[in-house]
């Protein structure tokens, strides 16, 4: 494909565009099943005709052509003419789908996957080879050739042409100017006209906006009839003309009365002033490493820029010297200047923020594409779409979400059939759900099916001896246990899902992305998978802990709780690990004092306070001098700016300056668990 | 004096590529990403020439065009509507609307500016 560089530039935006308008037309043709209503319906057609027109002209011929179908179908549909079928909308799915790709191969001009556009092709013309609702719109089929076909073939060409034009009188009122069109016979060969003035009414009864004259054209020159019909394409219906080639017959409009030079019409044109104020086309940003920013939020940072410089000036005014009555202002000065630090990080914050939407507006189609493939009628139902949350986040919970949706519709949900059997409704209810709470984004997949199983769960974790035997589990903990790796219930393996990957690498994403995951179930009413993130990886809510002179900072989220510790809880295994008995169950004791080699206040446990975290579903206790405050923390990454420490997630500057790290509880708790060896069974929830 | 013209489309693509082939002409270019859009336009400056698309949302450019030549100082304003191949219906239509005719899509700048220099 050779494009200018000008046109390659805009060709950029028609990828975009086209993107957003198959998503448009997935999300039409989804919504289609349900209600066939018009304007759906046309909202789908007008984005694969903007697809068509826009491929065809930056000449992807391959994505016109293929578009072309498609439009030529749902053309169908709007006007009625052929029946909106589960069938023809499965296909239109499946050729959004092809043409994402096309699109995608254009843009990286890389192959076409040409089987599969035939294959497509050839479903589409089936669909439209079937006889339709009534007899097709006529003369759907390439119009202009129908005018150049109902000519002489013989007449083709000649040495001249000799034109009668008889327009109608009101030709000027929707500016076919006969100036125009004669301008353009001239510059085709020598040219003559000679007006015919008979329609001329007396002066007192001429309007002066229409066309009373008619013409005798004569032309010579070896021209293409074609290019004559071109001239007089936009008039054809609004005249009467004849076009024959010279010598063959008489000029079939009565001589003219006066051979005068066609008299030209009066210029009408309208004065034109003013600047031109031309909209510029907004530019739509590429997929990924760059961010659509609402404007507004833009908009909002400038302007906190602004009052940061205003109260920067405002304090810079006291470097002469204070003097005590400057105090006040100072005061006032710095703690202007601290909120307005506090907005404008905010603000920027903010424009890392997308709408969980992003996310969620793959599931329509998964969803349908899903349940027809398991036989099962679903219900899905968003909310809290516009959630917002950090776009590295968003991304990374993508797949997580896509799988824990196919898990709930495969084992979660049941067929109708056994629904009914139950006293359900036939089509079950998946619902997504997002929604803030307590600075945190807490993610909902909820189904009404059949829950989980639990005898069958505790069997399972029994024969994989990922629990003791003997152990007592709440129906909460059993639950969880499908989070353990290599846990996997479906009694038969399906392409869905059940390959006994998956739920744990679900869980260990969420982790890693600072989030906790559960599910709770309940037999025959459906199971509720709750997944809690923070709204960001750039900051953190972080505990301050000091550990003798040291501070470190760790994660609110991964905290469970924190206790003084009573000395008959603690036990030494191996004469020199600790673990404490937290009701009932063991966990590891980890010294940061130790870890990092600092002097604490003690070394004993029983004198300090243990932070119970936990990750993955483990826990751990990590013993620590005293707690201090709780706060935000900003992130900086240990690896870019020294080198990746295990045990350290990353590090922040305290208001005081120092730098505190960062613990990185999941890797800690591995670590932990490790050393305690087998003698500290997995917690389980 | 410099023609100013008019062109309305709901792809941005399509704006830009008009939009750059006719201001690389020379000519002014307003854009309107609708009927609606284009009627607040037409109404609040004038124009020398309308392009407009056929499918839009809101409203389509054949009722843009039927809208245009109710307005005193739209009545003798060359209108053409960008249409496909396939649409006859769609030519008809403009023609009775009011359009002063059409351009064929796809088209390239070279044939774009031809059909502009036919009626401006």
């Amino acid at each position: 494909m050779t494009l200018d560089p000008e046109m390659a530039e805009i060709a950029k935006v028609f990828f975009q565009e086209s993107r957003e308008g198959l998503d448009v037309m997935e999300s039409g043709l989804l919504s289609l099943g349900a209600t066939a209503d018009t304007e759906n319906i046309n909202t789908i057609f007008r984005a694969a005709h903007s697809i068509k027109g826009g491929s065809a002209t930056f000449g992807f011929a391959e994505v016109a052509d293929f578009t072309h179908g498609v439009e030529t179908l749902l053309d169908q549909m709007r006007n009625g003419v052929r029946p909106v079928t589960p069938e023809a909308i499965q296909t239109l799915l499946q050729a959004c789908d092809c043409l994402r790709e096309m699109v995608a191969a254009t843009e990286a001009e890389k192959p076409h996957d040409k089987d599969r556009i035939a294959a497509l092709n050839a479903d589409i013309t089936h669909i439209l080879g079937e006889p339709p609702n009534q007899a097709p719109t006529p003369g759907a089929p390439s119009g202009t050739a129908d005018a150049a076909a109902a000519q002489p073939a013989a007449a083709n060409e000649s040495s001249g042409w000799r034109i009668a034009f008889e327009p109608v009188v009101d030709l000027l009122r929707v500016r076919n100017e006969p100036t125009r069109m004669f301008a353009e016979l001239n510059s085709l060969g020598a040219f003559t006209a000679r007006a015919d003035v008979s329609r001329l009414p007396p002066l007192d009864e001429l309007d002066p906006e229409s066309c009373y004259l008619s013409w005798n054209i004569e032309i010579a020159g070896q021209i293409p009839r074609a290019r004559l019909d071109e001239v007089f394409d936009w008039v054809d219906s609004r005249c009467r003309l004849d076009i024959v080639p010279i010598g063959s017959c008489a000029p079939l409009l009565p001589e003219p009365v006066a051979s005068a030079a066609a008299p030209l019409p009066a210029n009408l044109a309208v004065a034109q002033r003013g600047p031109a104020s031309g909209a510029p086309v907004q530019k739509t940003a590429g997929e990924s490493g760059s961010i659509r920013v609402a404007t507004e939020k833009v908009d909002n940072i400038i302007n906190l820029v602004g009052e940061l410089l205003i109260t920067q000036s405002m304090l810079s005014g006291f470097a002469d010297g204070i003097e005590p009555d400057d105090l006040d202002r100072l005061r006032q000065g710095l703690s202007q200047l601290a909120r307005n630090t506090r907005e404008l990080q905010e603000s920027v914050m903010q424009i890392r923020m997308l709408p969980i939407s992003f996310a969620f507006n793959r599931f329509p189609r998964i969803v349908h594409d899903l349940s027809r493939k398991l036989g099962k009628k679903v219900e899905l139902k968003l909310s809290g779409e516009g959630t917002e949350l950090d776009k590295t986040v968003l991304e990374k919970i993508s797949d997580p979400l896509v799988h824990l949706v196919r898990n709930a519709l495969d084992h979660g949900l049941e067929t109708p059939d056994r629904r009914l059997a139950a006293g359900k409704h036939e089509s079950g209810t998946l619902e997504l759900a997002a929604f803030h709470e307590g600075g945190n984004i807490i993610i909902e997949v909820r189904d009404d099916g059949a829950g989980l199983n639990k005898a069958k769960i505790l069997q399972k974790a029994r024969e994989r001896a990922l629990i003791a035997e003997d152990q007592d589990l709440s129906d909460e903990q059993i639950d969880n246990l499908i989070f353990m790796p290599g846990f996997s219930t479906a009694e038969q393996v399906s392409d869905v899902s059940g390959r006994g990957v998956g739920m744990d690498v679900v869980r260990r994403n969420i982790n890693d992305l600072g989030g906790h995951v559960q599910i709770s179930s309940k037999q025959g009413v459906g199971s509720t998978i709750r997944i809690r993130l923070p709204l960001t990886l750039a900051i953190l809510d972080g505990q301050l802990v000091r550990v003798g002179k040291e501070v470190y900072v760790i994660s609110l989220l991964a905290i469970v709780e924190t206790i003084q510790v009573a000395r008959e809880r603690v036990n030494t295994l191996a004469g020199r690990t600790e673990v404490f008995r937290l009701r009932d169950e063991y966990l590891p004791v980890v010294k940061l004092c130790d870890q990092f080699g600092v002097e604490p206040d003690s070394r004993n446990a029983t004198d300090g306070l243990l932070v119970v975290v936990e990750s993955d579903g483990k826990r751990a206790g990590v013993l620590v001098d005293d707690l201090l405050a709780q706060q935000q923390v900003v992130i900086k990454s240990l690896e870019s700016n020294f080198k990746p420490v295990s045990g350290i997630a990353g590090a922040t500057i305290l208001g005081d300056g120092t730098v505190a790290l960062i613990i990185d509880v999941p890797d800690f708790i591995r670590e932990a668990v490790k050393r305690s060896g087998g003698a500290v069974t997995a917690h389980a929830a | 004096m410099v023609k100013r013209i008019l062109a309305v489309d709901d792809s941005a693509s399509m704006r830009q590529m008009v939009l750059f082939t006719l201001q690389g002409a020379g000519y002014e270019v307003l854009q309107a990403c609708d009927g609606v859009e284009a009627l607040d336009m037409a109404r609040a400056s004038t124009v020398d020439l309308v392009l407009t698309d056929v499918h839009m949302p809101r409203m389509d450019g054949i009722t843009l065009v039927r809208e245009l030549r109710t307005l005193p100082n739209y009545k003798f304003v060359p209108m053409l509507i960008l249409t496909t191949e396939s649409s006859q219906e769609k030519k008809m239509d403009g023609k009775s609307a009011g359009a002063t005719g059409w351009i064929v899509k796809p088209f390239n700048p070279p044939q774009l500016l031809a059909t502009v220099a036919r009626v401006i």
